[in-house]
């Protein structure tokens, strides 16, 4: 984080965009008065908002979102079409378990998304977050995977691409 | 482009569907979980974007819309899946013996068995 004024700044950017995109216009005194109440709200909430000292302010920023938006979508429809196959088969395929893995995400802010994504990805789900290890329930567990093997699996691309904007 | 519209929103109705007929078969309560908040996350996105191609002007309501549902229904499937995993749930692991039978209300009943 470059300086402290920074929270103040990305909650007032959220707040805008909030409201430019509910209002849906650029007319000036809607414009104004939006700027007036994100202005009011951000200096109310924003020594508040500890969550918001996870993002990675730089350059990349809304490239490293955009990729990872992309890659997020791309594996939300593939687990769903896993997920439809399960439901349909006869035997559903089910290895349930509830596996341990570690993250390398920093942030409170971080570790949301990761877990986020982890449970809109092809079978599992984030049950607890304690420290740096997630506890995921896993629905087909390969035979003999230990907490190495599994982080590979479920968190490692996910961070590469969360790396992008958050800590 | 009404039309395609139209069938965006069939698929996204397709996996509710889909996701409603996984909350009834699946045998304990995490993959149940994982059934709804997949397939209901996917198949909004479906509706939301089919809504979209039909009128277009509504993009900005859609898009905060989709924001809150991807930010919010996975968070409140981890808490549910919490809260049981505090509370002593345990996970449902498959019978080598139980491969044969392959109905859903075995397994529930054999679940059932096993949680008390």
């Amino acid at each position: 984080m470059k300086n402290s004024s920074s929270p103040y700044v990305v909650t007032f950017v959220i707040c805008l965009l909030l409201w430019l995109l509910l209002t849906a216009s650029f007319a000036a005194d809607e414009l104004i008065s939006g700027v007036i109440i994100s202005l009011v709200v951000s200096i109310i909430s924003a020594p508040k908002m500890k969550i918001l000292n996870g993002l990675r302010l730089h350059l990349g920023f809304f490239l490293g979102l955009l990729s990872y938006l992309w890659y997020f979508f791309m594996a939300l429809i593939k687990a769903n079409f896993d997920l439809a196959k399960r439901v349909v088969s006869k035997d559903m395929k089910l290895h349930p378990d509830v596996v341990e893995i570690k993250t390398t995400m920093q942030s409170d802010l971080g570790k949301l998304f990761l877990a986020n994504s982890i449970t809109l990805t092809p079978g599992t789900l984030t049950v607890d977050v304690v420290g740096d290890s997630l506890l995921v329930h896993w629905i087909d567990v390969p035979k003999n995977s230990d907490i190495n093997t599994s982080t590979q699996l479920i968190v490692a691309k996910f961070e590469k691409y969360l790396k992008g904007f958050l800590k | 482009m009404h039309f395609i519209g139209d069938l965006f929103i069939l698929f996204g109705a397709v996996f509710i569907f889909l996701g409603a007929v996984g909350l009834i078969r699946m045998p304990d309560v995490y993959n149940r979980i994982q059934v709804g908040t997949k397939g209901v996350t996917l198949g909004a996105i479906g509706i939301l974007f089919g809504l979209f191609l039909i009128h277009p002007l509504w993009w900005s309501k859609l898009l905060v819309i989709l924001g809150f549902t991807l930010l919010t229904s996975p968070v409140s499937s981890s808490a549910i899946s919490r809260a049981f995993y505090r509370s002593g749930i345990k996970v449902w692991h498959k019978k080598e013996d139980d491969i044969k039978d392959s109905e859903g209300e075995v397994k529930v009943s054999d679940n059932k068995e096993k949680d008390s």
